[in-house]
């Protein structure tokens, strides 16, 4: 008798356990499907060159943000973990810098924005620029390149760092040429899944960076705003009259893609090298 | 009398290179090594037995200072390199290790090739290149007895090689930075018994050229390779003495257990 309700346990715990994560994939496939399905019909060439509302050039400036955001997180994040899982060896001052990381990356995305505000485009006098978002969606993504090329770091055996310092190797010269050399695939995976969420978000562009136009919409230097996908997806929404909705979801499409295509080159990266490691 | 004299304790003939004197280390709370004093002589083979947690692993690195890897391990005492003590304060930990190089209990090449691996100590400390460069690799890799099996695939993966291959490549990494001194942390075991053949073989060749310390499980070994054999336990230096009279006529009863296996 027992036997027989735990069996009925299980099948009812198993069917409300595949339930839930079935759940848990709806939203994605939906709106994956949703998108694809309105926006990849709506787009055409026509709709990327031509005006007004073109995607081209927000395409160009969410490339030259994240590209941006990229040149300068990389070097201080990567630096950062380089300092944390290799030179320091706990403290007080460690523990301060680790927790000031993980709450840095709870910090609400828009307060992200208005600090880039108050710091990047008024105090430095970048104005609203590509540069000020660049530097404010670097501070975004700061704590996931610092975790996740901590990581890599750290899955880079001790044995080799030994090998290394017994050898009369420096510690730097033991970071530069084992350690960095064989972390560095993870690092950039981990660099890419962070860009890749820089170029989603619109509140940290908000007052940074982004603008509308229709008339000068390239930039020519680091210092005048751009047009970027998330941001003229909202203005299409809440602001502008009669933009065909055709437009609205090709414009959502093509953010979607960007930002799966980069997770997509990602996992694929990470996978590939995973396969091609041995120690 | 203290308790270091109470042991037997022999103190070597001719030149020593690296010789303790009341050597301590902790790591944290814990100690781990107490009133280590051992004198270990120049081109002869050491080797330094106890059961697991013995300290003999831990004495090994206190000779090249790799126990400062370890963020909570501290040192008390001397180690004498030819007489100057490295723990000075201005001891060069670099030119340390180039003088006292190390072979770890399992082999760790880079996952570079095998020309790289044996050139990253040149590398590291000359600028030393092109053909000289390869004359370094080439007598490396001649001295630890693999050139023979490696000379066609020097731009070959390291981790390519068997387990005892890649133990000998270590051995010639180590070798290429001319060290005078090698410390060996239970080098063979990892490998199976043809491979611990070739290194024991190459270690009696070893010997005419280098001093060598070889932490070991294995009691066989130690008497096959050894001149002069050190038992440790529980953080101490038991006996200390020639090989032949620790496997077969040890002072000390708690030397005479373990060699006869009855315990450890």
């Amino acid at each position: 008798m027992r036997i027989v309700s735990a069996q009925k346990a299980e099948k009812l715990s198993f069917a409300g356990l595949w339930l839930c994560t079935a759940i848990v994939i709806l939203p994605v496939l939906g709106i994956t499907v949703v998108l694809v399905w309105r926006g990849a019909s709506a787009l055409s060439w026509d709709l990327i060159v031509g005006t007004p509302h073109g995607l081209l050039a927000p395409i160009v400036g969410t490339i030259l943000l994240v590209t941006l955001t990229g040149l300068i997180a990389a070097p201080l994040g990567i630096a950062a973990a380089v300092y944390l899982t290799e030179y320091s060896r706990g403290g007080p001052l460690v523990r301060l810098v680790r927790l000031a990381i993980v709450n840095l990356a709870g910090v609400p995305s828009v307060v992200y924005g208005l600090f880039g505000l108050a710091l990047f485009v008024t105090l430095f006098h970048f104005g609203r620029s590509l540069l000020a978002g660049a530097c404010t969606l670097a501070l975004l993504v700061l704590p996931l390149v610092i975790s996740t090329s901590e990581e890599a770091l750290r899955q880079v055996p001790g044995s080799l760092r030994h090998a290394s310092l017994a050898l009369g190797a420096s510690q730097w010269q033991t970071v530069r040429r084992v350690v960095l050399p064989n972390a560095l695939p993870g690092i950039i995976t981990g660099l890419i899944l962070s860009i890749g969420r820089a170029a989603g978000e619109t509140a940290p562009i908000l007052f940074t960076a982004a603008f509308y136009s229709l008339t000068d919409p390239f930039p020519n230097s680091l210092l005048d705003p751009i047009l970027a996908l998330p941001y003229q997806l909202f203005v299409m929404v809440m602001e502008v009259p009669n933009v065909a909705p055709a437009t609205k979801w090709a414009t959502a499409f093509v953010l979607l893609a960007i930002v799966l295509g980069m997770n997509i080159v990602a996992v694929i990266l990470r996978a590939r090298l995973r396969g091609s490691r041995r120690w | 009398m203290s308790a270091a004299e109470d042991k037997y304790i022999l103190h070597p003939e001719g030149e020593i290179k690296i010789e303790t004197k009341d050597l301590d280390m902790y790591y944290g709370n814990f100690q781990a090594l107490t009133d280590v004093s051992v004198a270990m002589p120049s081109r002869h083979i050491t080797a330094l037995i106890g059961p697991s947690g013995c300290g003999k692993s831990s004495f090994l690195r206190c000779l090249n200072r790799m126990n400062e890897v370890i963020p909570e391990a501290r040192v008390d005492g001397q180690v004498l390199l030819d007489g100057n003590d490295i723990y000075q304060a201005d001891t060069d930990v670099v030119q340390l290790r180039k003088r006292v190089g190390m072979v770890f209990q399992r082999p760790n090449p880079f996952p570079m090739s095998i020309y790289d691996n044996v050139a990253y100590g040149p590398r590291l400390h000359t600028a030393t290149r092109g053909s000289e460069l390869d004359e370094i690799v080439e007598r490396s890799l001649r001295g630890a007895a693999l050139w023979g099996e490696v000379k066609d695939k020097l731009h070959q993966s390291a981790m390519d090689l068997s387990g005892g291959q890649q133990q000998r490549l270590c051995i010639a990494r180590v070798l290429a930075v001319e060290p005078e001194v090698l410390l060996m942390d239970e080098p063979c075991s990892a490998l199976d018994p043809t491979a611990t053949f070739r290194i024991e073989e190459l270690m009696t060749e070893l010997r005419e050229s280098y001093t060598i310390i070889i932490v070991t499980h294995n009691m066989y070994q130690a008497s096959r390779v050894s001149q002069y054999t050190g038992f440790f336990l529980l953080g101490e230096i038991i006996e200390y003495g020639h090989t032949e009279q620790i496997f077969e006529n040890p002072a000390d009863r708690r030397t005479d257990d373990y060699v006869r296996g009855r315990f450890g």
